[in-house]
């Protein structure tokens, strides 16, 4: 069973629960930045560097990142599994989803590197 | 719940596709009759809403860059921020940023149902519609508030 090799934990309950924890990571981030950018309304520079240079929000941010990452990839590894599958394209599928997943992977760890770098420049 | 939709609209979307790769369609369902006419598959409102999460998700995965992009170069110092928001000048570039922001707010939604439903709450077959419709007015009000409040 190549599907379960590419889930993050190998193992579906794991997954779930990693994919719920980190969605109320993120929607309490997204929630929280985009209420403190609604009451700064209109938002200026000092105010917005302000927000990502105290150091819990940087560790916060850090968190959220890595929480997008993780739900990510179990969300991709999800639809992946499900559309390329040999029943639908026959046995090319699971090496064209091993290269999608391998792809999102670069990407995810590309957000990732990209964001600690923003974070840590600021 | 949202799962066993799934699995309905795979099967829809199997079926289809089945016919397309002739090597699963002759060996699966070579005498049986193939319904091409996609109009004509009812999905379940639920099944849309589900599918929506879905995509909606991808979208968020491609527009991060975009958004890391953004938010790189709002905190690169003033003349960034500056540069940022002359960026946000262009109306192409307010529909990206409007249609990837209520991507994620759709997607945002739909998951506070997925987690309500975790939880017990909605999970009968007549809640289902209710549910999508919620996950839709709620959605669309928050699509209204983002463009109201990008452009």
């Amino acid at each position: 069973m190549v599907t379960n090799v590419t889930s993050l934990g190998r193992n579906g309950l794991y997954d779930w629960l990693v994919q719920r924890i980190s969605a109320v990571v993120l929607l309490v981030w997204f929630v929280y930045v985009g209420c403190y950018a609604a009451l700064h309304e209109p938002l200026t520079y000092v105010q917005w560097q302000g927000l990502f240079t105290q150091t819990w929000m940087r560790i916060f941010t850090l968190i959220a990142l890595l929480s997008l990452c993780a739900h990510a990839w179990i969300g991709l590894w999800t639809i992946a599994t499900d559309y390329f599958s040999v029943h639908l394209m026959g046995k090319k599928a699971t090496a064209l989803r091993l290269l999608v997943q391998v792809a999102c992977l670069a990407v995810l760890a590309v957000y990732l590197l990209w964001c600690i770098h923003i974070l840590w420049s600021i | 719940m949202l799962k066993c939709f799934d699995k309905i609209l795979l099967f829809k979307i199997n079926f289809l596709l089945s016919y397309f790769w002739r090597e699963a369609g002759n060996r699966v369902q070579s005498k049986r009759p193939v319904n091409l006419d996609i109009g004509t598959i009812a999905l379940p409102l639920a099944a849309i809403t589900s599918i929506t999460h879905r995509i909606s998700g991808i979208i968020v995965f491609v527009g991060m860059a975009g958004l890391l992009w953004l938010f790189d170069l709002s905190l690169s110092g003033e003349a960034g921020f500056a540069s940022a928001a002359q960026v946000l000048g262009s109306a192409v570039m307010k529909f990206l940023l409007w249609g990837i922001l209520t991507a994620l707010a759709y997607h945002l939604v739909a998951g506070c149902k997925h987690l309500l439903m975790d939880l017990g709450l909605g999970e009968t077959k007549e809640a289902a519609p209710v549910g999508a419709r919620i996950v839709i007015l709620l959605s669309s009000l928050l699509a209204i508030v983002l463009g109201f409040w990008i452009w």
